[in-house]
């Protein structure tokens, strides 16, 4: 019985969320445009030369997915917050943790499962060669949750704050290094044709640790946050 | 004493100045830090003198007040 | 054990072994911080290879085990904090964040200048360098955090948080950017009986990390008095000790 509530308790977080996001369109859109746009300075600030974009695709397009994840955190429990449910969820008897997770997996649904999705398409305009294209999206559907759990730990810690947008950049970006370094390096490692499931796996083992440690972590930061 | 003169100590065998800048800005950033700790502490204990002070006046003022 | 320790969970007593510890800190970190530099720059003998600008080594190590030391010894406070709810710890937390800060400063900096002359670069992309470079973002993270609460109290739990989650992704971060990247030389020091420096170089070097260690145990300690004060101002005790004129 308990069991069944819990499951009802996440799946109903989940689908409040991911509902909210789908009526207020521009929240699925916006990091999507934005990711596409930032892929498109990079081309005209280096220069359009096929070889030298190949080379740097998948930094650019990991940087640019980083900075768009990003742009959603702010208003992950922001909206929750002002109007007070955050407040509701704390009180209720259910586990915070069960509940946060629920929030970051829609979180994650409404802004990183599009850019996996759209990733192939960007991709075709940085001029990645059709084997690191795989690669590619396999990093992001990897990378991406994590980049939203670990984010979710600095909205968690900020969402209090009135300009809390500037500092969560500030206290997320250095924790992202890792994700960054080993999931262009499997994608530069695919685009030699070579094997990067080892790479893949860390990410996995990252992602692994993250869901079981970061709703923790986000829950005592929220809690910090509200009182 | 590894230098002969005070110029060779100065000159560091030709690095002196990526020497004497590293051990420049150390000395200058350790200083900084030690005297503003030290600084914060004495302002700290001032403003706190300065409330003990006001709220002693505050209560001198309500005794005449009451006389 | 607990009952000897458990006192100083109290701000007064701690402020009291503050004070008692503050001399021998301090004692410990003039003398050394002397015979260290006078030592090393004028004394030791010269690298045959490096040439006089390894001297550098004196302040560049220390200041990097250190950067590393006190970001350890911050998140131990951050954990007792967080699991036993003392105040006091968060305060160190506090206390020892900016002094950490400022050897991680001085590590990058003098890690500059000497890879300018050995490596023909201000700056390299080398593995340590960058996650030193990290490091100093984590102390601003950290610094950064606590000053943006209004209220003290979630400002101190907050950036407890963050040094935790900071700690746990260190050795990620460390392991990934080395990994990424080696250019560095290896350690100098990390094992003593086959050193691979002379112990003419070994000795003013130790010297200078227990200087430099004592320097970050002096200045939290007067930071971390500061912070109680302003925790405590409304306290009788400390009224009564700042009257006295302490």
């Amino acid at each position: 019985m308990m069991n069944h509530s819990y499951w009802q308790l996440f799946i109903s977080v989940y689908k409040k969320d991911v509902t909210l996001a789908f009526r207020q369109r521009s929240e699925i859109v916006n990091p999507l445009l934005f990711f596409l746009i930032v892929i498109t300075l990079f081309p005209l600030a280096i220069g359009p030369e096929p070889a030298l974009l190949t080379r740097m695709a998948p930094g650019i397009i990991w940087v640019a997915a980083l900075l768009s994840t990003m742009l959603g955190l702010d208003k992950l429990f922001r909206d929750d917050f002002n109007d007070g449910s955050l407040e509701q969820l704390i009180a209720s008897p259910y586990p915070l943790p069960l509940s946060v997770l629920a929030k970051v997996l829609a979180h994650w649904t409404t802004t990183g499962l599009p850019m996996v999705l759209m990733a192939p398409v960007f991709a075709l305009l940085m001029n990645l060669e059709a084997q690191a294209l795989s690669a590619t999206v396999l990093t992001l559907l990897i990378g991406t949750p994590l980049l939203s759990f670990i984010g979710a730990i600095g909205a968690g810690l900020t969402v209090g704050l009135q300009k809390g947008g500037i500092l969560m950049s500030l206290l997320v970006l250095p924790l992202y290094i890792p994700v960054l370094i080993f999931a262009t390096s499997a994608i530069d490692t695919s685009s030699m044709s070579l094997a990067y499931g080892g790479q893949l796996a860390i990410l996995g083992a990252m992602l692994a640790i993250a869901c079981v440690c970061a709703p923790i972590a986000i829950s005592s930061a929220l809690k910090v946050s509200v009182n | 004493m590894q230098f002969e003169s005070f110029s060779e100590f100065l000159a560091m065998g030709g690095y002196g100045f990526y020497v004497w800048l590293s051990f420049g800005s150390c000395s200058a950033i350790l200083l900084a830090i030690f005297i503003s700790s030290l600084r914060d502490g004495y302002k700290l204990r001032d403003e706190v003198r300065a409330q003990m002070r006001r709220e002693e006046r505050i209560k001198q003022a309500k005794q005449q007040e009451q006389v | 054990m607990w009952k000897w320790l458990h006192p100083y969970a109290k701000a007064e007593r701690a402020y009291q072994l503050c004070n008692t510890l503050l001399p021998y800190f301090a004692v410990i970190t003039l003398v050394c911080l002397v015979i260290g530099w006078v030592w090393g720059l004028a004394y030791a003998p010269a690298d045959y290879q490096q040439k006089d600008s390894y001297r550098i080594i004196f302040i560049h190590v220390p200041s990097a085990i250190l950067s590393m030391g006190a970001y350890s010894s911050m998140a131990i406070a951050a954990i007792i904090a967080l699991v036993w709810q003392i105040r006091n710890a968060e305060l160190a937390v506090i206390s020892i964040a900016p002094v950490g800060a400022a050897m991680t400063a001085i590590a990058l900096l003098t890690g500059a200048a000497w890879g300018k002359p050995m490596w023909g670069a201000w700056w390299v992309w080398d593995a340590r360098l960058t996650s030193e470079l990290i490091l100093l973002f984590l102390y601003f993270g950290v610094l950064s955090l606590y000053h943006a609460f209004e209220d003290k109290k979630s400002a101190g739990r907050a950036a407890c948080i963050l040094a935790v989650v900071g700690v746990i992704n260190l050795p990620i971060i460390h392991f990934s950017v080395e990994w990424w990247n080696t250019l560095h030389q290896g350690s100098t020091i990390t094992k003593f009986d086959t050193s691979a420096i002379d112990p003419s170089m070994l000795w003013p070097l130790l010297i200078n990390i227990v200087a430099f260690a004592g320097f970050v145990g002096l200045v939290t300690l007067i930071r971390l008095k500061n912070e109680i004060i302003q925790h405590e101002k409304h306290r009788p005790w400390v009224r009564e000790l700042v009257g006295r004129g302490e």
